[in-house]
């Protein structure tokens, strides 16, 4: 499955680089890509493990940037 | 502007104004501290909350705690004038980024501001606005001249020309009338367009490329790997050297510890990789924006990365390098005019509905009066026998092949043509010409072609399920390298295979196809190119470059684009590592100042964005 979340107002790339690293570190995941151009962060997430990956992901993002918005696309 | 960033201006604006009073009244007064104060507090007092706040959270080498240290450090060996600076600067800094990089995705979006907001759903002759999300297949929807198609249809009424520029790059207006097919996200200019949709919203035109152009930079190129990977072990080298630099030379030089925690300091103001980790991902958008604006979509940076090393292209003949359909392309008549030989022909041909009867009638353009045509008799694997009238004269006329010439014991002197199919005519006098029907070779193939070699591609190969001659043919023509013909669709794999391993070393090989049948074949090149990715997602799933109209010569357009943001980047990275180095160099030998660092930080970083915006506008040369 595929996990598409809009993090809205990250406005640094060191950031969006340790956002992307610490996703990808989650259990459950098995490819993260974050685009500092774009905001969007990909998940590529084991089925079935959908919730926990994104509240996961939430918390990292969190605590990197916490100026930025969470929003999942889908 | 956002509101964040008009207040930062605002701080920054008042904190330079303190600074300079701060300046000015240095040697006169003790004002100037508190002028300083107040100038590092308006710029900076966020920071070194953030910089807490971080560590709480684990997060030491941050930027927002290297400038803490930087400043404080500085303040200690009284250089208040460089602390100031230092943090004014590192938030003009930030600030221009910020707006540089704010800018670029507003200007990509408006490029692909190609997403509909409603639809006009006719229902018992009722229109509705909706969301395009809640219109069915076959519902039929109103468009209005200066509304965008919200959904792919066919026209059930009225007529009109849409301008497809947002998706195809090309600024010819497409005209449409009853039965055309129209594609979401162009934009209806005129007439008044009724339209029975054929797709849903999600799989409609306009949804696929909003998907993919949002997709497309999460598939990251090796440089920008590269940049992450820079910057996770930069930092903490130079913080540890600023370390070493801060309490080694004083220990064994015994003493001068305002000196060196000085040049320490201006070690970690150059220690933030922000030009680089910023700028390299704003080329490669920039890139990829400006490819889409010539209709070139791309799925990702590192496409862009492989495009600009592009060694060999392998085509696919039919609907790539020759349209794919079949067209008189020769008229060699023994006598009189061609138009007349023509004539014969369509006449002949008049009651066969075979494809090359078809393109004959085709290109002799005019009505025929069935009452000139009598006795048309099809003589199978020969051709046509059939009773002409002309000039009042009835004709007995034999339409056909080689064979059929034979049988009626005539030897033409046209020879038979090795792409297409020749057909001869002959009647009771003898023989009378020949007509050629070829697929033909795309207008835009030629210049592609030469653009190709002009771009250092050494290698031009075509594949084609053609019999060998015809491809040899079409390659010959076009000054092709190599050719292969009788492929199967599974053939095509293992020959692109074979090539990939012919190429040179760290360069690329590209497969172009119009996208049905090679779905394979794309997936396995370096680089997957389908043209006329409109209405094919077949094409637009597969390919990895989608080319949106039908013009090869884009592909020249995206080497160029590509090579010119790799060039880009690559400035990029070597200007701001040569500077950054140099700097530190520089500072630690003691022959500059902090000042110097500022610039190593923020100047670099500003010069490289600006930089890294060139490549958001293409021309093509």
């Amino acid at each position: 499955m595929k996990k598409i979340i809009k993090l809205e107002g990250l406005c640094c790339a060191n950031c969006a680089a340790k956002i992307e690293e610490g996703v990808k570190k989650l259990s459950g995941v098995k490819e993260a890509s974050l685009s500092f151009m774009t905001q969007r962060l990909t998940i590529e997430v084991e089925d079935g493990r959908e919730d926990s990956v994104v509240e996961e992901a939430r918390k990292v993002a969190a605590r990197v940037e916490p100026e930025a918005g969470f929003r999942v696309l889908r | 502007m956002t509101k964040k960033q008009r207040i930062m201006g605002i701080r920054l604006a008042v904190s330079a104004i303190l600074f300079l009073a701060a300046v000015v009244t240095e040697s006169k007064s003790a004002w100037s501290l508190l002028f300083y104060l107040f100038a590092y507090l308006s710029a900076g007092y966020d920071i070194p909350l953030k910089a807490l706040r971080n560590i709480r959270y684990g997060q030491v080498f941050d930027e927002n705690f290297l400038m803490t240290v930087a400043t404080f450090g500085a303040i200690a060996v009284s250089a208040l004038e460089e602390a100031v600076a230092v943090m004014l600067f590192y938030q003009v800094g930030e600030l221009f980024n910020d707006y540089a990089v704010n800018q670029s995705r507003k200007s990509i979006q408006d490029l692909m501001d190609i997403n509909p907001e409603y639809a006009n759903l006719l229902r018992d002759g009722v229109e509705e606005q909706v969301d395009p999300y809640e219109v069915e297949v076959g519902d039929t929807i109103v468009i209005r001249p200066g509304e965008k198609v919200p959904l792919d249809g066919v026209v059930l009424r009225g007529s009109s020309s849409l301008d497809t520029k947002a998706l195809t790059g090309e600024s010819m207006p497409v005209e449409v009338e009853v039965g055309s097919n129209v594609i979401s996200g162009s934009i209806n200019l005129n007439g008044v367009l009724e339209v029975q949709t054929t797709r849903l919203f999600d799989d409609s035109t306009v949804a696929k490329i909003l998907e993919l152009v949002e997709n497309a930079s999460s598939r990251k190129a090796k440089a920008e790997t590269f940049i992450t990977k820079f910057a996770r072990v930069y930092t903490p080298i130079v913080v540890t050297l600023a370390l070493v630099l801060a309490i080694l030379p004083p220990l064994i030089l015994g003493g001068g510890w305002g000196t060196w925690i000085y040049r320490a300091c201006s070690f970690l103001v150059v220690s933030c990789p922000c030009a680089l980790v910023i700028s390299v991902p704003l080329s490669f958008f920039g890139g990829l924006g400006a490819a889409s604006k010539n209709g070139i979509l791309l799925k990702g940076s590192n496409y862009m990365e492989a495009m600009a090393s592009l060694d060999t292209v392998v085509f696919d003949k039919t609907g790539t390098l020759t349209n794919g359909r079949f067209e008189v392309s020769d008229v060699a008549p023994v006598h009189g005019a061609r138009e007349a030989l023509l004539e014969l022909a369509a006449l002949g041909e008049y009651h066969s509905n075979h494809p090359i009867a078809l393109s004959v009638k085709k290109a002799y353009g005019k009505e025929v009066d069935p009452s000139r045509i009598d006795q048309a008799e099809e003589i199978p694997g020969y051709g046509i026998h059939a009773r002409i009238e002309k000039d009042h004269v009835w004709h007995e006329l034999y339409i056909g092949n080689r064979k059929l010439m034979k049988q009626q014991g005539i030897t033409p002197d046209t020879p038979s043509a090795i792409m297409g199919t020749t057909l001869y005519l002959a009647d009771e006098t003898g023989y009378l010409g020949a007509i050629v029907i070829s697929d033909s070779i795309r207008e835009d193939v030629p210049s592609a072609l030469a653009g190709l070699r002009q771009q250092g591609v050494r290698s031009l190969v075509m594949l084609t399920g053609d019999r060998e001659e015809v491809g040899r043919a079409v390659a010959d023509k076009l000054g092709l390298d190599q050719v292969f013909g009788n492929l199967l669709p599974g053939d095509k794999v293992s020959k692109v295979e074979a090539l990939l391993g012919q190429k040179s070393f760290g360069r690329t090989l590209a497969f172009v196809g119009d996208g049905i049948n090679d779905a394979p074949v794309l997936a396995r090149a370096d680089i997957g190119i389908a043209m006329g990715g409109i209405g094919s997602d077949a094409a637009v799933e597969a390919a990895d470059v989608v080319i949106m109209d039908d013009e090869p010569s884009k592909i020249v357009d995206t080497i160029q684009i590509a090579r010119k943001t790799m060039r880009i980047v690559q400035q990029n990275i070597v200007f701001a590592i040569g500077v950054k180095i140099l700097v530190l160099v520089l500072v630690a030998l003691g022959y500059a100042s902090m000042w110097a660092a500022v610039f190593g930080d923020v100047g670099v970083s500003v010069l490289a964005i600006l930089n890294a915006i060139r490549t958001l506008s293409y021309r093509r040369v």
